[in-house]
């Protein structure tokens, strides 16, 4: 394989990603399932680099779960978008940075529809007007937010304590990337790097020290599929989306896979307990599942942040396995402690320990 | 010495023109932007349908530029071009400037580039290649995967920047199945025990001679035909190639490995085309080549008095198209010139 | 199942690498005009069996090209060999023989082969 070629494609896909002053809007799922994500993100930005990261209490889901499973209509999903973009408006920021992959397809299909037909922005602007009383602007950056951790990824380099090296070895760690389908497969022109060789994850793989795995199902979808998960006879589908992208990358021998989607972390987490209790079949080395990380938790991680503090312990494939590679020190006593020090119980069927 | 005629161009269709015209007694100076003349047909090995060796084709264009009445300038190319008083100047960009009564185009064609469909992989994956890249193979006597083994099992996609509007390209090149068909077989003949597919969405077998080659193509060599655009292609854990298609006619998704894909690259409007096109400000087409004139009478004829075209510099040719339009292009060029006064 | 309500579905694409080639093989061996047909449909169209069943003789051809045998064993049977495909095929496909020559080479693949 010849990198100068993926060079050559990420030249044509360079992102506009601003810089500071940005207005954060969460994710529904992500602070139940990888609690430590975006507040690692919030910590990193504003205490580390000193940036200006504003969130209003007043933001709502997108709904875009909803419009997914064809519960939400487009014309309300255009009125729910347009009310964030008041909320900012109102606050003072021009720069949105989006914690979810769904939110930021949703954000990004909407400014497309709006660009292309205006009839559908003044009918917007009117539906929120009728609703609220409340006007907006189209914001001057819209980022994801691993755009904003791609932008800095230098920077956690440099603070490093734990590069994605194995110890034991010496060897970069084999690391796949997984992309969220709506980053984008819609509009190549959004993502870091487009579509077909994103750039967002691989260039923070390559900054800390890992080697990026490029397996033949690495650009298929996660398996999440909205709908289809949401309905639970139709759980198998997805779930065996997710088996053929494991079985893909199993030769190649992963530490660990790495993603921007909530949706991506939480299908590729947990339908591996899945797999393990209907099949028997795990895809990492020694009988070992694959551990799924975020890319904050994978920052903070290489940072040398206490793992539990970045809520790897609420993963169902725990990244014991992965602590040993990179020799992060960790108390496995700590781990299901609260802050101010009680024991909270632990959960069974955890795999990896 | 007749009437002052410039060429650009030093390809099949250029050299054909040229030649033709300076016989007939025009003065003719042929310009061509490489060092060396025969364009497009230098990269190709065999050609079809009757895999004669392309150094053929060459050697009789050369025949046809030795003429005493013919000027050939190598390695410069045209920049600019303007009219005054009936007469052309043409600007070369080694600060020549050339005068002429009638100025034939023949820029001819660029291949499609094939990295720029992305999901295949082209300057990616070790074992993707181009049609022109096998060419060049099959010239130096052997086909080796970038680790030098024997590839045994070999697939072959159609339309790679042709009829395919994510690459701005709607139209078809019309050879690339034929010259699938072709190269297919040469592989068989080459290395007799592997195992080749084309993924194709229709066989466009319009020119003479094409289905009977297609029809050996299953008959002889047993080559197999996949009808499916392929999708997708990445590298597996073996460093070999992985392709996702359609099999249309089976209705179902296929997955297969292979250990060398060659890309059946399009044709495109030359970027040197492309250039004097703006600089002289000639129409150009939907399918972004020259403009011709009408589409029945007048394939030859710019919408200008006095510029003609020859050759793929308007659309996708074989060589005997393109030889056949380039002796179009001289019949018009004469008349042209028998309508000037004085 | 039972604990998870769902199932693990079995891909759906062909997987030409480890599908079995060899009836193809065997065809093109004995019949080589097997080799030349261009899926036109011409016989299917024809054939008495196919315009009341699912059998079609084009699909036929594409699925024992590709290794889909138990589709192929399962509609083989209902062919009753009267020969209009091969009499009206264009590329001069001996599609009777062909059909002959299937049930020949699926004989010791399936039980239950005609």
């Amino acid at each position: 394989m010849k990198s100068e070629g993926k060079k050559k494609i990420w030249a044509d896909y360079q992102k506009e990603i601003a810089d500071d002053h940005f207005f954060y809007v969460r994710s529904c799922i992500r602070q139940s399932f990888f609690p430590g994500s975006e507040q690692f993100f919030l910590h990193f930005m504003r205490d580390v680099l000193g940036k200006d990261v504003y969130e209003n209490p007043s933001h709502t889901s997108c709904t875009g779960i909803g419009y997914h499973s064809d519960i939400v209509p487009l014309r309300t999903i255009m009125a729910v978008v347009a009310r964030h973009f008041a909320l900012m408006k109102e606050s003072g920021y021009k720069n949105i940075a989006i914690s979810c992959v769904t939110s930021f397809g949703i954000y990004t299909e909407i400014l497309e529809t709006w660009r292309h037909f205006p009839r559908e922005l003044e009918q917007t602007r009117e539906d929120l007007y009728k609703a609220t009383g409340r006007e907006f602007d189209i914001p001057e950056n819209v980022a994801h937010t691993s755009d904003i951790i791609y932008k800095f990824s230098n920077e956690i380099a440099a603070k490093a304590k734990y590069p994605l090296v194995n110890r034991l070895t010496g060897s970069p760690l084999n690391v796949v990337e997984h992309i969220g389908c709506h980053y984008a497969k819609m509009f190549p022109k959004h993502g870091v790097g487009g579509a077909e060789f994103p750039r967002v994850l691989s260039g923070m793989i390559e900054s800390w020290g890992g080697n990026v795995v490029d397996y033949p199902e690495r650009r298929h979808c996660c398996g999440f599929g909205f709908r289809q998960y949401l309905v639970q006879a139709n759980r198998g589908y997805s779930m065996s989306n997710t088996i053929k992208k494991f079985a893909s990358m199993q030769p190649f021998n992963p530490d660990l896979v790495l993603t921007n989607c909530p949706g991506c972390t939480m299908f590729m987490d947990k339908w591996q307990y899945t797999a393990k209790e209907m099949e028997g079949t795990v895809y990492g080395r020694n009988g070992e599942a694959i551990p799924v990380l975020t890319y904050e938790e994978l920052a903070g991680l290489v940072m040398g942040y206490n793992p539990w503090d970045l809520g790897l312990q609420y993963h169902m494939v725990q990244s014991e396995p992965l602590f040993r590679k990179m020799g992060v020190v960790f108390d496995p006593a700590d781990k299901f402690r609260t802050k101010d020090g009680k024991q909270m119980p632990s959960p069974a069927d955890l795999i990896n320990v | 010495m007749g009437r002052r005629v410039v060429v650009i161009g030093a390809g099949a269709a250029g050299m054909e023109a040229a030649g033709q015209l300076a016989k007939a007694g025009c003065s003719v100076t042929l310009v061509e932007k490489e060092e060396e003349t025969g364009g497009n047909v230098r990269n190709w090995y065999h050609l079809f349908p009757d895999h004669r060796d392309s150094k053929e084709v060459i050697s009789y264009l050369d025949s046809r530029v030795a003429h005493k009445n013919l000027t050939l300038i190598t390695g410069t190319t045209v920049e600019d071009m303007e009219q005054d008083h009936g007469q052309f100047i043409l600007k070369t960009g080694d600060g020549m400037a050339l005068e002429a009564d009638a100025v034939v185009v023949s820029t001819g064609f660029d291949l499609f580039r094939s990295e720029r469909k992305e999901e295949y992989g082209y300057g990616i994956y070790d074992n993707v290649i181009s049609s022109a890249d096998l060419e060049k193979m099959f010239r130096k006597g052997e086909v080796l995967r970038h680790d030098g083994e024997i590839p045994r099992r070999i697939g072959l996609v159609h339309c790679v920047g042709s009829r395919d509007e994510k690459v701005g390209n709607p139209y078809c090149s019309k050879l690339c199945c034929v010259t699938a068909v072709k190269q297919a077989m040469e592989l068989k003949k080459k290395l007799n025990t592997a195992r080749v597919f084309c993924f194709y969405m229709d066989m466009r077998m319009g020119g003479a001679l094409y289905e009977e080659l297609y029809r050996e193509s299953q008959e002889k060599y047993g080559i197999n035909y996949i009808r499916g655009k392929v999708s997708e292609v990445s590298e597996n854990f073996d460093n070999r190639l992985v392709v996702k298609v359609e099999d249309t006619l089976a209705g179902r998704p296929l997955k297969m490995e292979l250990d060398m894909l060659v890309l059946m690259a399009g044709m495109e409007m030359s970027e040197s085309g492309a250039r004097l096109a703006r600089a002289a400000g000639l129409k150009t087409g939907e399918n972004k080549f020259f403009a011709i004139a009408d589409h029945h009478f007048g394939s030859n004829k710019s919408e200008l008095n006095g510029i003609f075209y020859a050759g793929t510099c308007t659309m996708p040719m074989n060589i005997t198209e393109t030889i056949s339009h380039a002796r179009a292009a001289v019949a018009d060029v004469l008349d042209y010139l028998n309508t000037l006064s004085g | 199942m039972d604990k998870f309500g769902f199932t693990i579905l079995k891909a759906r694409h062909i997987n030409y690498d480890a599908n079995d080639k060899s009836v193809a093989e065997y065809i093109c061996e004995h019949e080589p005009t097997f080799r030349v047909c261009i899926e036109c449909g011409c016989c299917t169209a024809t054939c008495t069996t196919g315009n009341f069943t699912s059998l079609s003789l084009r699909e036929i051809n594409i699925l024992i090209k590709r290794g889909e045998l138990a589709r192929v064993n399962e509609n083989l049977k209902k062919c009753m060999l009267c020969g209009k495909c091969t009499l009206v095929c264009p590329r001069g496909v001996n599609t009777r023989n062909v059909i002959t020559l299937a049930r020949e080479a699926l004989k010791n693949k399936f039980k239950d082969a005609v």
